[in-house]
């Protein structure tokens, strides 16, 4: 290789580096730094607004209100805990005691009734969401199957899912609080009321977009896989296994993703309006107690609400990528 | 002697909005064992129709399928069919699809390792081995309908229907897999019905070639013996006498006895209704 040609292949080499670097910068660019600009943007904007509304409870927070108020929560968490531990302590201290004087004693023990902290509220809230949303898909999809494998039944059905869909979770909630305090009595209950309520809340409420979302997914099968599996003659279960679910996951997932969107918003509204504990709740008892931190603690539940919401979507994307065997769909 | 497979006066007629629409009008066909059948005509003549009712997707107006002393009422595996977008289901590798049909169809009667054997065995007849754990949306059209032929003859069929198996594909992938095709007829010597829009490929790999008139109200026109020997090489056929006068003889047919007058004017009324109609 002359030297020429030589410095010509370095050179090439050298400006695909070059270049490389730029489209790395670019994408790092995109992926980052643009939402990046787009949240200081924000967090300018809200400090601004926030700090020329005033109300009956002082200034409207602003950014650096709700960062304290994160740092108090979790301190009072804190607190809470080892008020808790210390309980359980003196507990198994004087019951130890009480047995050494009397052999014959059998000890009590009573659980902790201190306050829920903002952190306990929030796991309460998404244990609830998870089960209504899980109640909610084990019956929507083998429904929605059957309704768009049968169109004389998608006909019958239709209707009734049309007028339950647009039902707010508020009008059902007096329904479902007494009904399950009706219905549910059992001498040692399993599960609080409040979370029946809260569940069966969010169940009739995330149920319809994933019925409907399935069902039209499994009616607009591909009809040459139809005619493979009448060709081999898969039985009816077979079928569902092997060629109706595969090919219905794209739209499975969309409907679940967005009933766990409406899950979530619905289980907010339903804490707050029936004071089952959780998030709702919180926001609730801030509002009543009207405190100078009230706000600040309000818009920090706003801002963990929406958090959690995201975090919700984003997994159940990751579910849906991981599941999904059109690997070149893009989601988004 | 009875006809191994035996289609007797079918008629198809689709009820429309618009009143009955007759498709087939007295179709007949006996086919032997063993023998390769092509079906070719104009687009929209009922080749497919015919097809689909010989593998019981379609169930005839009047008359009937008879296969081997039994009449056809339900799609079947002893019937398989390669349809013309190869229909694989894509969430399933090559070697999967393929197991789908052979557990389907042979898991009382072989084991786990002779059903696995076999798989490979029909892969490999069609020269899919080397890629037979990939996805169809990881191999080339070719390729998808190889692994496509490879389920249906994997099904071990009495008869193997295909609808326009290569018409999908580019003229030397086409070619390459009427050559596949050929030698794996000369093997297995399947009972055959292909439907296809292309006069060469019906002279190259047919014993008999079943012009059908158009339609509506489309049945058999003409059937034309090929007694070209076998094994059949495209370059020598290509000078051969036989073979360029059953040739000249199929595009007579098609594009003189029954050529498709479709007047302009008419054809646009159709797109007119056709688009108001969606």
């Amino acid at each position: 290789m002359s030297a020429v040609k030589r410095h010509l292949a370095f050179a090439s080499v050298e400006r695909l580096s070059v270049q490389s670097l730029l489209l790395a910068f670019q994408r790092l660019f995109k992926s980052l730094l643009l939402p990046a600009l787009g949240i200081v943007a924000f967090l300018i904007l809200w400090s601004f607004t926030a700090s020329s509304i005033n109300t009956s409870l002082g200034e409207f927070p602003g950014p650096q209100a709700v960062l304290e108020q994160v740092q108090n929560l979790y301190q009072e968490h804190r607190i809470e805990r080892e008020k808790e531990a210390a309980f359980y302590q003196r507990q198994e201290e004087r019951n130890a005691k009480r047995l050494a004087e009397d052999p014959t004693y059998t000890a009590k023990v009573r659980a902790y009734t201190g306050k829920e902290t903002f952190w306990d509220q929030i796991v309460t809230s998404l244990l609830t969401v998870m089960s209504g949303f899980l109640l909610a898909v084990a019956i929507a999809i083998p429904l929605g199957i059957a309704i768009g494998l049968s169109k004389k039944l998608n006909t019958a059905i239709n209707p009734v899912i049309q007028v339950f869909k647009p039902v707010s979770p508020l009008a059902w909630l007096p329904l479902v609080t007494i009904v399950v305090s009706a219905v549910y009595v059992t001498p040692d209950p399993m599960f609080a009321k409040s979370f029946i309520n809260s569940l069966v809340t969010v169940t009739l409420c995330c149920i319809w977009p994933m019925v409907i979302n399935t069902s039209v997914g499994v009616a607009s099968l591909n009809k040459d896989w139809v005619n493979v599996s009448k060709v081999l003659r898969l039985p009816a279960l077979r079928h569902i296994k092997k060629i109706v679910l595969p090919a219905s996951i794209p739209a499975i997932f969309t409907g679940m993703r967005m009933s766990l969107g409406i899950a979530w918003m619905v289980l907010i509204a339903a804490e707050m309006l029936a004071q089952n504990p959780g998030l709702g709740k919180f926001v609730w008892d801030e509002f009543q107690n009207g405190s100078s931190q009230s706000l600040s603690r309000i818009m920090t539940a706003v801002l963990v609400i929406g958090l959690i919401g995201f975090f919700l979507d984003r997994s159940m994307l990751q579910l849906q990528r991981l599941l999904s065997w059109d690997k070149s769909m893009e989601l988004r | 002697m009875p006809a191994f497979l035996d289609i007797s006066n079918i008629d198809m007629v689709f009820p429309t909005p618009k009143g009955d629409f007759t498709a087939l009008k007295s179709v007949n066909l006996k086919i032997k064992k063993g023998e390769f059948i092509s079906l070719i005509g104009h687009s929209g003549c009922g080749k497919s129709t015919v097809l689909n009712v010989v593998a019981g997707l379609y169930k005839a107006t009047l008359g009937g399928v008879i296969l081997d002393n039994k009449e056809v009422n339900a799609p079947g595996p002893e019937r398989a069919v390669v349809f013309q977008n190869h229909s694989l289901l894509p969430w399933l590798t090559a070697y999967q699809n393929v197991e789908l049909a052979v557990k389907q169809v042979f898991s009382k009667t072989m084991g786990k390792a002779e059903m696995a054997e076999w798989i490979e065995h029909n892969l490999r007849l069609v020269h899919m081995d080397h890629a037979m754990h990939k996805r169809p949306d990881e191999i080339s059209g070719g390729m998808k309908q190889r692994v496509g032929i490879a389920r249906a003859l994997s099904m071990q069929p009495q008869v193997l229907l295909m609808d326009e198996p290569f018409g999908a594909l580019d003229a030397l992938t086409r070619a390459h897999m009427q050559d596949s095709l050929m030698e794996i007829q000369e093997e297995l010597n399947n009972t055959v019905i292909m439907i296809t829009h292309d006069v060469d490929e019906a002279v190259l790999l047919s014993d008999r070639i079943v012009m059908m008139t158009n339609g509506p109200a489309a049945t058999v026109g003409e059937i034309l013996d090929v007694n070209l020997e076998r094994p059949r090489s495209r370059l020598s056929l290509a000078e051969d006498k036989e073979y360029n006068r059953l040739r000249s003889a199929v595009l007579t047919f098609l594009y003189e006895k029954q050529r498709k007058i479709e007047p302009i004017k008419s054809a646009t009324e159709k797109k007119a209704v056709l688009s108001s109609a969606s």
